[in-house]
């Protein structure tokens, strides 16, 4: 078995996807597997027991959306009695930043690999603020989601069908080059994201008050590209995925209580152990002892070769850490150690248009004792409370311990 | 009443100086009375006890386990200081800007590629796994790391030379290239002596001397102490002599070494006899032979005088010589065994000691040390010295010296012998000699040259003749005849063993791998550092450039992820 050989086919193939969103549709309608009683979330497996603040409190709002409780005990006893399934997004080809609560009547983006043919899905950006993806519940978080549901859903469906499809890779290869590493910085790209909808939006509205509003919230966050960025990097993490012998990583995901792995070569199979709490700067009134553990989906960025692996893009975001530029630098060229290969269309003007690093190795992992860099929020532990800081956070060490070991026997090394 | 506040940090490892700082860091802290951060080795543990810092907590520590002791006026101070150590750890670290420090010699590579060596000074159980990945690389190792074993030692080093690297070391704490001191060295002048040393300190004397006496030198070769070893079979210093053999600036070379073993030294020997150069030799603790100066080697007593002598010799004007031959030709021209039928015990002793320096191994009734005692004296192996005036040869017999039978026999049996390329005879003239041993022998060196050119074999035959004009056989006929019969004839022993090392391969086969190149010693030095911090400092403030590499033992020091890695490499 060639084990280098098998990684350079995933990451070939999580270069070569070609991420492209191509509509808008009812997660019940859209994604593989879902049904009327099922909540998808960030991470690995999760129960209602060991589900931290603010994934209670995302459950809890989306039960609320969808009618079914009023308030966090009822959602206890429906998750509890199992009325109400939990499984991961990425047991369905979806993601979801932070607590990534994904109910059956949500809208969800559409994203195709247009070069090996496979899908993704991932949740609409709610904005700043309380929200759900934080654990957030109340009517004010309510009333946000039923207007993305009922007004601003339907005018993007229309858009993005009316765009005949956006470019999410290529749009990502132009924000690195404007100052974006994809994952807590996607100012950048979120105006290219407008840029290539506003016409569309103007075109497809029939009220211009309803198409100023949508480009409005489009506009006003800097996020609102980050859930399409996302399910592009999981089309390209998934099209890695499967390889035998390959001992790239194509999974990492962190639930608010576990931090989790799958790796190609390694079927489904996660390695999990205890979420860390991230390292960086707080909002005003807010420190360590707030913070709720690592959560969120939103590392497949990290797993696609942007986000913590672009960081020298993105010089501006060494603030989150009290850093310089230089050590948004340092930071990707420590990734350039544990990746397999660099990327070609992703690349860093900085360092002389050098491809960011790509395809997580495990073996470098533990060889060098380097775990990946994730820039990320941090979210409060207590539900609703919302994002309190953002910064730098690493997986445990074992879980890629533990992952060699697995391969180790399955491959009777 | 004093407190002692310990913490075991599981696998953290840092480089000794860098834990000295944080010691004498902590110890001024207040109240603190006395500090011991460690590395929690047998050794390391066996200090503290003795310091009375070691603890029950810190008494299973495992070698890559990092220990904190602090003995403090009381817990509190103690713990105070403790809580310092992360503090003290970063501050160190951050210097603002820093550029990016390689994780991996891969890394490494990428940032600096002109880098043509690695320096490598981790603890020596990691010491072979970060050469071996510097080979791999294409970079020639200074491992300054000792607590490598010898099997470790003897196939990093053959590894290097299939691919025409050198590995200096293990335990090889000093050397010059090309004006860059590694490790530990002196600021010596640039000048015509290029060194080979198998001792750190004496290489260090020895150039510091060069450099008090006026002198300078080329480059400073370290081996480490065992590679004048018989496992090692001195793979690094003869490669590096080679080196200076070819490099034109080297215009005296010096071989240092703490006692080497007996055959390896006489390899070494013969290697410097082809150089071409003069060479100092100090072999230290070796017996040196009784003549200081032979051909081209000048033996030294001491370091001091092996400095002498180089500087000497540095100065001397240069005798013109006949153009290098290399190695490689050499053994080419050169063909088959060496046969000695002696029938002086004596001469056949001398030669002996003679062809030491130039043959690996020679067989015989007689043989310099036992391992080369001929298991049956009547059949000749490989080289072989026969004294046939030894007991086993005379019992029921004339003396070889009176009467020729047995040795013609033997001359015919060696003739026959394929692999035989020359035969040396030694013809002692003179009163109660065989009164005429050429009338004997002139036909049998015919014929046996005759068999063997119509078996398409050149054999050569060489005379040694032991006589003067007024001896009754008549000397200047003896040796007319024996050359009519296709004899080369030879008066001294040394002129004879000297035309056998022109004549016959210098060793068994030619070393596999390339030469080294000589650019390792005329390109700019450029170092990836690995290990002590302080030697990439110390080749910055030299001037070259030098790379500091965040080394941190690999899968953080456990085996069993190390073993999975190792064997996932394989397949």
């Amino acid at each position: 078995m060639d084990i280098d050989k098998a990684n350079k086919e995933a990451t070939e193939k999580m270069i070569e996807a070609r991420a492209v969103l191509v509509g808008l549709g009812k997660a019940k309608d859209v994604i593989p597997g879902m049904r009327e009683n099922l909540l998808l979330h960030a991470g690995p497996p999760i129960t209602w027991e060991r589900a931290s603040g603010p994934m209670r409190g995302a459950i809890t709002g989306a039960l609320i959306f969808e009618g079914k409780v009023r308030d966090e005990d009822g959602a206890r006893a429906l998750v509890e009695n199992g009325e109400i399934e939990l499984e991961p997004c990425h047991h369905h080809q979806s993601v979801g930043p932070m607590a990534g609560v994904t109910s059956p009547s949500m809208s969800v983006y559409i994203i195709e690999n247009e070069t090996h043919g496979n899908r993704a899905f991932s949740n609409l950006n709610e904005g700043y603020g309380k929200v759900l993806r934080y654990g957030a519940y109340d009517s004010e978080v309510q009333e946000r989601l039923r207007w993305m549901e009922e007004v601003m859903g339907p005018v993007l469906k229309d858009a993005i069908e009316a765009s005949g499809g956006i470019d999410i890779k290529a749009l990502l290869s132009e924000a690195l080059h404007m100052g974006d590493e994809g994952h807590n910085r996607n100012k950048a790209g979120s105006i290219l994201y407008l840029k290539a909808l506003a016409p569309h939006i103007a075109r497809v509205s029939k009220d211009s008050a309803v198409a100023a509003q949508v480009l409005q919230a489009i506009g006003d966050n800097a996020l609102s590209v980050l859930n399409p960025v996302m399910a592009a990097c999981k089309v390209m993490a998934d099209a890695a995925h499967g390889i035998a012998g390959s001992t790239i990583v194509t999974t990492m995901a962190r639930n608010g209580t576990d931090f989790g792995i799958r790796v190609s070569g390694l079927d489904d199979q996660w390695f999990t152990a205890p979420a860390q709490i991230p390292k960086g700067l707080y909002f005003p009134g807010y420190a360590d002892e707030h913070a709720n553990a690592d959560i969120g989906d939103s590392t497949i960025t990290e797993t696609a070769g942007i986000g913590g692996f672009a960081m020298a893009a993105a010089p501006a975001i060494v603030t989150f850490v009290s850093g310089t530029p230089k050590d948004a630098t340092n930071a990707t060229m420590e990734m350039y150690e544990i990746a397999f290969s660099e990327h070609r269309a992703f690349t860093i003007p900085s360092m002389s248009f050098r491809g960011t690093p790509i395809g997580i190795d495990l073996r470098k992992v533990v060889e060098t004792g380097i775990t990946p860099r994730v820039n990320t929020g941090i979210a409060h532990k207590e539900a609703g409370v919302g994002q309190i800081g953002a910064g730098l956070v690493r997986p445990p060490m074992e879980i890629f311990e533990s992952a060699l070991v697995a391969y180790a026997e399955k491959y009777d090394i | 009443m004093s407190t002692v506040s310990t913490e075991i940090r599981r696998g953290a490892y840092f480089d000794s100086v860098v834990l000295m700082e944080l010691q004498s860091s902590l110890k001024r802290l207040p109240e603190v009375l006395d500090v011991g951060v460690m590395m929690a080795t047998a050794a390391n543990k066996d200090l503290l006890n003795m310091q009375g810092l070691l603890d029950e907590s810190a008494k299973d520590a495992q070698p890559e386990d990092l220990i904190i002791c602090i003995k403090a006026a009381n817990e509190a101070f103690a713990q105070t200081a403790l809580a310092e150590v992360d503090n003290l750890l970063v501050r160190r670290r951050s210097a603002v800007d820093q550029d990016y420090l390689p994780k991996s010699l891969a890394a490494a590579t990428k940032m600096l590629p002109d880098a043509n060596w690695v320096l490598v000074s981790v603890p020596g159980q990691y010491a072979t796994r970060v050469a071996r990945e510097a080979l791999e690389l294409q970079k020639n190792v200074f491992l300054y790391s000792d607590n490598v074993s010898i099997e470790d030692e003897v196939s990093l080093k053959q590894q290097a030379r299939r691919q025409s690297l050198l590995v200096m070391g293990p335990d090889c704490g000093t050397a010059i290239v090309n004006g860059i001191g590694f490790g530990f060295a002196n600021q010596v002048r640039r000048g015509p002596v290029g060194l080979v040393g198998a001792s750190g300190t004496g290489l260090q004397h020895v150039t510091s001397r060069i450099h008090q006496l006026g002198g300078g030198i080329t480059h400073a070769l370290g081996t480490g102490g065992r590679d004048l070893s018989t496992p090692v079979a001195a793979t690094t210093a003869l490669q590096s002599l080679d080196l200076l053999r070819r490099d034109p600036e080297t215009k005296v070379i010096v071989l240092i070494s703490k006692p080497p073993a007996e055959e390896v030294a006489a390899v070494m020997l013969r290697q410097a006899r082809m150089t071409q150069k003069p060479v100092v030799v100090n072999f230290i603790g070796h017996s040196a032979p009784e003549k200081m100066t032979d051909e081209n080697l000048h033996f030294a007593r001491s370091l001091d005088e092996a400095a002498e002598l180089a500087v000497g010799l540095g100065l001397a004007p240069q005798i013109s010589r006949p153009p290098e031959t290399p190695t490689s030709e050499r053994v080419t021209h050169g063909s088959g065994h060496l046969r000695g039928l002696f029938s002086g015990g004596t001469l056949a002793h001398e030669v002996l000691l003679m062809l030491r320096n130039y043959l690996p191994a020679v067989y015989s009734n007689i043989p310099l040390n036992k391992a080369h005692k001929l298991p049956d004296v009547w059949t000749s192996q490989e080289h072989t010295i026969i004294d046939l005036g030894e007991d086993e040869f005379t019992v029921g017999r004339p003396h070889p010296m009176l009467d020729n039978t047995l040795r013609l026999q033997r001359l015919q049996q060696e003739a026959d012998d394929p692999s035989v390329g020359m035969i040396l005879l030694d013809v002692v003239l003179g009163h109660g000699a065989h009164p005429d041993p050429a009338a004997e022998l002139a036909p049998a060196i015919s014929a046996a040259r005759a068999a063997a050119k119509k078996a398409g074999r050149n054999l050569e035959i060489v005379a040694l003749v032991v006589g003067t004009d007024d001896d009754p056989q008549g000397f200047a006929s003896q040796v007319e005849r024996l050359q009519q019969a296709g004899a080369r004839v030879e008066m001294s022993t040394r002129s004879l063993a000297a035309h056998v090392g022109q004549k016959l391969p210098v060793v068994g086969k030619a070393p596999e791998g390339q030469n080294v190149d000589l650019k390792v010693l005329q390109q700019p030095v450029a170092v990836l550092n690995v290990g002590l911090e302080s030697f990439a400092a110390s080749i910055k403030a030299q001037e070259a450039e030098a790379l500091h590499v965040d080394w941190r033992p690999p899968a953080g020091g456990n085996d069993k992820l190390l073993s999975i890695l190792e064997r996932m490499k394989k397949k």
